[in-house]
């Protein structure tokens, strides 16, 4: 009776999600010709330089976004913890529900606001402060900025999860013991807060470093990140075994990752 | 004395919504505009985008395709995921954690390489461009979002009713249909709106495994923006977002939306 109410979910689970997996894992280790398993593609790609620059690029890329996202996440989250606004709910859903919307439409919207004759390069233009206008689409600062307004929901959502044993009598108590509200801040606020916003910005940065919609669409053909060469090699060239060998790197990355915050997290938990 | 800082404080979270909530507003101003290329500001107030959206056989065709598409993912996604959710929200048999371990997994595996993997899969069976194998992937994807939503509303339910109704003699059939099934139906909505939403704005997959047959209107719009932009796009991103927000709202009625998209922090 268990299995057979498990057994159409995991039929599904199975051709959809661990089938294509092993399919990947096996591509990777195809052979140049004939049968068999071999690393020939792992090989060189590790022997390739332009890929150890590609990794760079797409690791800082992630850092860099992951650490902006999260600084703009945090107040946000802060407020919404703390706020006793009717209109709380309201300032939430708001701040989450751009998650709904298509990552491909919220970057046009950026390309708009961005770009030579956007909204920005205009309204600067009219103001008389700038006399040409600044490089922001088509290059890596338009992919950041898009990329951490992208990713930013995720990051505030889980500042919030976090802070959700945070409550005024909290920070009443210290201040009544005499603290000032640096002191409130940096030994009550900030140690409460911190398991959000580790997971935060591990969020936010497995998901940028897999991201390839909005570094394709606001670089202009200019940022090269894993996920536009896969996408390259998958569609384009059709080098199939390289395009898996990537992906396989890229999980392998998202495991360590996930991995190192697991033990950083019980790390912090149990720390008195 | 602290009004200052309030004050401050207060202009800093408004600027950051409105960071948060400028693509979104920007592409509303746009869609309006009279001008046949993207420039600000607006030149005018038209409907002309609209009605060149809705007279685009290649959009109209998209946007059937992705209502449609969505439509089958969420069903078929409640099917296997709500029988899935009753035998994972009753824990305690070997195997557990595991099982429920696995229905979770794909939300853990970025979407990039899941659609390397699908695109390797599907093309040796001919599967390469149809909507069936875009329909099998998204069902993957969506399932963890319909477990955690229906496990929701199931863990909120009282067992004792279940028990009444078996006393009572009702069949383990008909206390699903009459008592569990009600009891939870805030859940199944909100599961398959969810997976409606994942899958009508899901571009990665669909951009993997797509090429001259397959058609939603994610890919439409990225096909369209790679190349130029004009407000017809903008025109046609705001009828995507009305779409995505409709829905919204209805998961916000019924479960909440922050209970249904927050990710375990695992």
């Amino acid at each position: 009776m268990r299995l057979a109410l498990l057994l159409p979910g995991l039929a599904f689970l199975a051709v959809g999600f661990v089938l294509p997996l092993l399919w990947l894992l096996r591509i990777s280790l195809a052979p140049q010709t004939g049968d068999g398993l071999e690393a020939q593609t792992y090989a060189a790609v590790l022997g390739d330089p332009f890929y150890w620059r590609l990794a760079g690029n797409t690791l800082l890329l992630g850092a860099i976004v992951a650490v902006i996202a999260v600084l703009l996440a945090v107040p946000v989250g802060l407020f919404l913890a703390r706020t006793t606004s009717r209109w709380r709910g309201v300032l939430v859903s708001l701040a989450i529900a751009p998650l709904l919307t298509s990552t491909v439409v919220r970057t046009y919207g950026w390309m708009v606001i961005l770009s030579d004759r956007g909204l920005v390069n205009v309204t600067l233009r009219a103001a008389g402060l700038i006399a040409r206008p600044l490089p922001l689409a088509n290059n890596l600062t338009g992919s950041v900025i898009a990329m951490v307004e992208i990713l930013m929901p995720y990051a505030i959502l889980s500042v919030l999860s976090g802070l959700g044993r945070l409550q005024p009598a909290h920070e009443e108590a210290a201040a009544l013991h005499g603290a000032n509200r640096l002191r409130v801040f940096t030994r009550v606020i900030l140690p409460l807060a911190l398991p959000g916003i580790l997971t935060a910005l591990l969020l936010v940065f497995v998901l940028a470093i897999s991201s390839f919609i909005t570094p394709r669409l606001m670089g202009g053909g200019r940022v090269f990140v894993f996920g536009t060469e896969i996408y390259n090699e998958a569609t384009v060239t059709l080098n199939w075994p390289l395009a898996a060998t990537l992906a396989m790197l890229l999980l392998a990355a998202f495991a360590i990752v996930i991995t190192l915050y697991g033990r950083l997290a019980a790390h912090l938990s149990n720390a008195p | 004395m602290t009004s200052l800082p309030r004050a401050a404080w207060r202009i800093l979270i408004a600027g950051i919504y409105l960071f948060l909530l400028a693509p979104l507003l920007v592409v509303l101003v746009m869609s309006f505009d009279t001008k046949p290329y993207l420039a600000f500001p607006p030149a005018g107030v038209s409907l002309a985008s609209y009605a060149a959206v809705l007279a685009n056989a290649d959009f109209a065709q998209a946007a059937g395709a992705s209502v449609l598409v969505g439509a089958v993912v969420a069903l078929l996604a409640l099917g296997v995921g709500v029988p899935a959710s009753l035998v994972l929200t009753r824990p305690g048999w070997r195997g557990h954690a595991a099982t429920s371990g696995l229905f979770l997994s794909p939300l853990l595996v970025p979407h990039i390489v899941l659609a390397v993997g699908i695109l390797l899969v599907l093309a040796p069976i001919g599967l390469l461009d149809s909507y069936s194998g875009l329909i099998l992937a998204h069902v993957a994807i969506t399932i963890p979002y319909v477990i955690r939503t229906v496990s929701l509303s199931l863990g909120g339910i009282d067992r004792a009713c279940e028990e009444a109704a078996r006393v009572h003699g009702a069949s383990a059939f008909t206390t699903f249909a009459r008592v569990t099934l009600p009891l939870a139906a805030p859940g199944l909505i909100a599961g398959g709106a969810i997976a409606f939403l994942v899958s009508f704005d899901e571009a990665v997959i669909a951009l993997f495994i797509a090429n001259s047959h397959v058609n939603t209107l994610p890919l439409a719009i990225f096909r369209y923006i790679e190349f130029r932009t004009d407000p017809q796009i903008a025109a046609l991103s705001v009828l995507l977002i009305l779409g995505s927000v409709l829905v919204m709202l209805a998961i916000e009625r019924v479960l909440g939306l922050r209970r249904v998209l927050e990710r375990p922090a695992k």
